[in-house]
């Protein structure tokens, strides 16, 4: 508790990256003196949302979109294919929009 | 019985005699420098593969280079096959070049070598129809790969200045430690070369789908700034056209797992390795910077293909970053393998040469780590062996743009 496990890339940013594992109900802190509960165990090098996210809202790292949320998403939940889709260099979407 | 033996630090007994800041090459009749001086056997079309290796094999210290190219090529596809195959023979970290050849093949054994002899240095070749068959080409070929070592052996090291520089970089089995540590450290020493009077390649186009608009905004003119983001469209493009999500192709399985979740994602980590410079031009792939600095090299996210192109484009060294763990060299040039991943370090990081980790484990700050890879650059730079060379990774692969006839 209170060790930084959680690596934000910019302040902007609704995502954080575990950089141990980290189990469904610890606290994990990030640089900035935040403290998350984790709902969900996270690997390491994955990502947990810093707020909620609701379906169909910008999921931000780095400061800029990496993607949408498919689902609604809890603070301290897992984020990653699941419920995240990229934007870019979607085939399978063409002609859709 | 062990024998036991202490490896010691490199360059450790000359410590005060020697200024590790400068650089030591091999200059070539074309006025480029080279970090390396190999012997290069390289078979101008698939068909002579077998002979390259043999010739290779039975001269101590070539390199043999093959591939499945060089016949039923057309138009655009066969100019870059033969600007690869051209350009990894004249890059300077080449001293002398032997061309295999079959005879009737669509890129002629003679033709590629007269283009090679443009740069001046050393070249031949032997054509298997011509030498009567296999062993009559490795015959040839031996004989002229013997006295072309020979006179490798007289060239001496020379200083040299960092605008001769052509520094490549790449990254792949990437996860998200990639962007936070690994990339960024890289991008640190991008920036220091092209301060230094060097270039920089930023190489794979797919990976910079997603963060674009971040890199046209640093071309030096809108003009290029707009060829940055019509060069990303038509890539897209032409991956759309397949009909499918990118994603299980380009973020690859490994990069899921590692914790990547889009292309976006991983494109705004990758883009860290070149670091923040001002982008002068984009270069096709395979074809040489005109410019100092910064520049963009339109090469795939294949690791390999892309290694090759930049090499090809006449780059002498490369950092590869990686998160998942990637053992890749290059025939002709050392590539410095650096992670950030603590995980892939400790299980195998006898492939890597830079152990980037400490940032995510709080143990060194991000400059620490910065000037440790700079260091290494140098010493690598004067002939120290990266872990690919030693463990003799020769991975070498030509990106096409249509289908062969």
């Amino acid at each position: 508790m209170g060790n930084v496990s959680l690596v934000i890339m910019n302040k902007r940013d609704n995502v954080a990256t575990a950089v141990m594992d980290l189990e469904s109900g610890l606290k994990a802190g990030t640089g900035d003196g935040r403290e998350i509960n984790v709902k969900e165990s996270i690997p390491f090098g994955h990502k947990l949302a810093l707020q909620d996210i609701f379906s169909g809202q910008v999921v931000i790292k780095y400061g800029e979109p990496i993607g949408i949320a498919t689902k609604d998403i809890k603070t301290g939940q897992h984020v990653h294919v699941h419920n995240v889709e990229g934007n870019r260099g979607r085939g399978d979407k063409k002609g859709d929009n | 019985m062990y024998i036991t033996w202490k490896a010691t630090e490199a360059g450790e007994t000359r410590k005060g005699t020697i200024n590790m800041q400068e650089l030591l090459g091999f200059w070539r009749p074309d006025g480029r420098v080279g970090i390396r001086n190999h012997l290069l056997i390289i078979s101008s079309v698939v068909c002579a593969n077998r002979a390259t290796e043999l010739i290779a094999a039975a001269v101590p210290g070539a390199v043999g280079v093959t591939h499945q190219h060089g016949c039923a090529l057309i138009g655009a596809d066969k100019d870059m096959v033969y600007r690869t195959l051209e350009g990894t023979a004249t890059n300077p970290n080449v001293g002398a070049v032997l061309v295999v050849g079959l005879g009737c093949e669509g890129i002629p054994a003679e033709d590629l070598a007269q283009g090679i002899a443009k740069s001046g240095k050393m070249v031949d070749y032997v054509s298997i129809q011509k030498a009567g068959g296999t062993m009559g080409a490795v015959h040839a070929g031996v004989k002229i790969a013997t006295q072309m070592a020979e006179e490798l052996g007289k060239m001496r090291r020379e200083p040299f200045g960092w605008e001769h520089l052509i520094f490549g970089t790449e990254c792949g089995g990437s996860d998200t430690t990639s962007g936070i540590a690994a990339n960024p450290v890289t991008g640190g020493v991008s920036d220091r070369i092209v301060k230094l009077g060097g270039t920089v390649i930023l190489s794979e186009t797919p990976e910079i789908i997603g963060a674009e608009h971040l890199v046209a905004r640093r071309a030096i003119n809108p003009e290029l700034g707009e060829k940055i983001l019509d060069l990303i469209k038509r890539v897209e493009n032409r991956y759309l056209s397949l009909g499918v999500d990118f994603r299980g192709g380009n973020p690859s399985p490994g990069n899921i797992a590692g914790g990547l979740t889009t292309l976006e994602e991983k494109s705004l980590g990758a883009i860290h390795k070149a670091g923040t410079s001002p982008i002068q031009e984009i270069l096709e792939y395979a074809q040489c910077p005109t410019k100092k600095g910064l520049v963009i090299m339109d090469t795939p996210g294949h690791d390999v293909e892309s290694l090759t192109g930049m090499m090809a484009g006449g780059s002498q060294v490369a950092v590869f970053t990686t998160g998942q763990g990637t053992p890749t060299g290059h025939p002709i040039a050392p590539i410095i393998k650096i992670t950030g991943n603590p995980k892939t370090w400790n299980s195998m990081g006898g492939d890597f040469d830079i152990d980037a980790s400490t940032i995510i484990l709080g143990q060194e700050r991000m400059a620490d780590v910065e000037e440790r890879l700079f260091q290494y650059l140098v010493e690598v730079i004067n002939g120290r062996l990266v872990k690919a060379e030693i463990m003799g990774h020769r991975e070498f692969g030509i990106s096409r743009i249509s289908m062969s006839l």
